[in-house]
């Protein structure tokens, strides 16, 4: 678990996080949205300890990460795996040698070991026969998932990803956020996404927190999000009209008015005021 | 930034870099690559310029000495002593500069902006440790060994090229290499060849660990990199002239 008590921090004169607290549990994915310049960026590598906050704490199990030394830190960091915006990969080794970098580095496994790992991992995220290759011959979608291998190859407590989708087509979009909503299961894993990808949100949101000049605005789950009232949710969320029907619909398959067996032509036959606006005519009879 | 907090980062970096390895096995991995990048790297320009600063120096030499009075010999003393003391270190660190440290600050620089440097940094490894102090360690230990290889080939080029002119016979220029011939001269080249390794190694790396922006970024740094460490690669030419001879 994760517990943000307090997080403040500034750039200069440029306040960037103006005190964040939230609790990011395991076994779920915890998302962080809201748009460029809001803070979640920094507040993620506070939470990573990429930047050190002004003010209050990170909590890694109740230890005070923020208070850690720096030895105390690299313990903790060792249970984290990241997978970052551009995938981070080392240019210079293979897919196979990037994923079992952490293995040779924290680990006394065999060659054989090792081998085994890298490749079950790798099949995890469904990357086969690609060990030998670098990561100038992958395509951006094979790159993230070489990225999430490589984060999880030690069985971390907590995954970061940051933006995991940006700049992946719709279809790829998908099979990243399900492996990540699996790995997140499957392990038990604390996971921390950073992302503008409203499918993500609707899709893996266990637990979403909406960041809006520097401050926590919202938070709440993918069920709660279609029904919240606070406007500039809604206004960054539900930007387009297109993405304002798809809220609409899934309000109404939330609240069962829609179903597979139940669709929208039944629905209006049926009496639907909130869907219909009455008449004149009708609204003067109701009176 | 001003200069002064440069340096107070540059000295604090250096300072972090200090730490227990996290597996040895990988550091000394990291080292030896490095020693490879840096020394087997660097052997062809080494020894192109090392042969042709010999060569030239012999000629030039030998035009300046018009005064029979003065025996030939005295050319392959001057080759030798200017080789040894200065064209050996100095110049072929200041090539050095520009081959190992661009090398190096483009190097860091691109994992810095790619975020591989993070990336390191969350797997719990110091990245300072990791990725500098190898860099400065493979040049401590093969910059002096390039240099000696520079100094040798240097004063071979002199003598080739000695003959071939017909300058100076090549048992004359044998008998001059011998004549007053002092160990100090070879122990003041091998200090400042520490000094320069540790210059053309850790300035570039500063200035490629700390890049911040994009691809032009990365140009800028490694140029920068390159000017600061001639500089100061001759500042420290003179100050090491100034106190230790």
């Amino acid at each position: 678990m994760i517990e943000l008590k307090d997080i403040k921090k500034s750039f200069g004169d440029r306040t960037v996080i103006r005190g964040v607290s939230a609790v990011m549990k395991p076994g779920q994915c915890n998302l962080i949205i809201g748009a460029s310049g809001s803070g979640k960026t920094v507040l993620m590598k506070c939470m990573v300890g990429l930047l050190k906050p002004d003010d209050g704490h990170i909590l890694y199990n109740g230890q005070d990460f923020t208070a850690m030394k720096t030895e105390e830190k690299a313990e903790v960091r060792k249970q984290i795996g990241m997978l970052f915006q551009g995938s981070a990969l080392f240019d210079s080794l293979t897919v196979e040698q990037n994923v079992m970098f952490p293995l040779n580095m924290f680990t006394k496994m065999t060659h054989r070991e090792k081998l085994n790992r890298v490749n079950e991992v790798l099949e995890k995220v469904n990357l086969k026969d690609t060990n030998k290759k670098f990561p100038a011959e992958l395509s951006g979608g094979m790159k993230k998932r070489v990225g999430i291998a490589r984060a999880i190859v030690l069985n971390p407590k907590y995954l970061f990803c940051d933006e995991p989708n940006s700049g992946l087509d719709p279809q790829t979009s998908l099979v990243i956020d399900k492996l990540i909503q699996e790995i997140t299961v499957e392990y038990n894993i604390t996971t921390v996404v950073n992302t503008h990808d409203m499918n993500s949100v609707m899709e893996i949101g266990d637990y979403i927190i909406y960041m809006f000049e520097g401050n926590k605005e919202w938070e709440g789950n993918n069920k709660e999000i279609i029904f919240s009232k606070n406007q500039r949710l809604n206004d960054f969320i539900f930007a387009s009209e297109f993405l304002q029907d798809v809220k609409d619909m899934r309000m109404l398959e939330e609240t069962g008015k829609i179903s597979e067996d139940r669709n929208m032509e039944q629905l209006i036959d049926e009496d639907a005021p909130s869907l219909i606006p009455p008449t004149d005519e009708e609204q003067e009879n109701k009176q | 930034m001003t200069i002064f907090s440069e340096i107070g980062r540059y000295l604090l970096m250096l300072k972090g870099m200090f730490s227990k390895p996290e597996n040895m096995k990988m550091y000394w991995k990291e080292f030896i690559h490095q020693c490879s990048e840096i020394g087997i790297g660097s052997l062809g320009i080494v020894t192109i310029i090392s042969i042709f600063m010999g060569a030239v120096s012999t000629v030039q030499t030998a035009y300046q000495l018009v005064t029979p009075l003065i025996p030939k010999s005295t050319i392959a003393q001057i080759v030798r002593d200017t080789v040894i003391l200065e064209f050996a270190p100095t110049l072929i660190c200041i090539v050095l500069a520009g081959v190992v440290g661009s090398k190096i600050a483009s190097e860091l620089g691109n994992m810095r902006v790619s975020e591989q440097i993070d990336a390191l940094e969350i797997m719990g490894i110091n990245t300072k440790t990791y990725l500098v102090l190898p860099k400065i360690l493979a040049a401590l230990l093969v910059v002096p060994m390039l240099v000696i290889i520079a100094a040798a080939l240097g004063i071979w080029g002199g003598r080739l090229a000695g003959t071939a002119a017909n300058i100076i016979s090549g048992s004359i220029y044998d008998k001059g290499l011998l004549k007053g011939f002092l160990d100090y001269n070879v122990r003041f080249a091998m200090a400042k060849a520490y000094t320069f390794a540790f210059i053309v190694s850790s300035v570039p790396a500063y200035f490629g660990y700390y890049v911040q922006g994009g691809s032009l970024e990365i140009g800028r740094s490694s140029t920068k990199a390159v000017v600061t460490s001639c500089i100061m690669i001759l500042l420290a030419d003179y100050l090491l002239a100034a106190i230790l001879l």
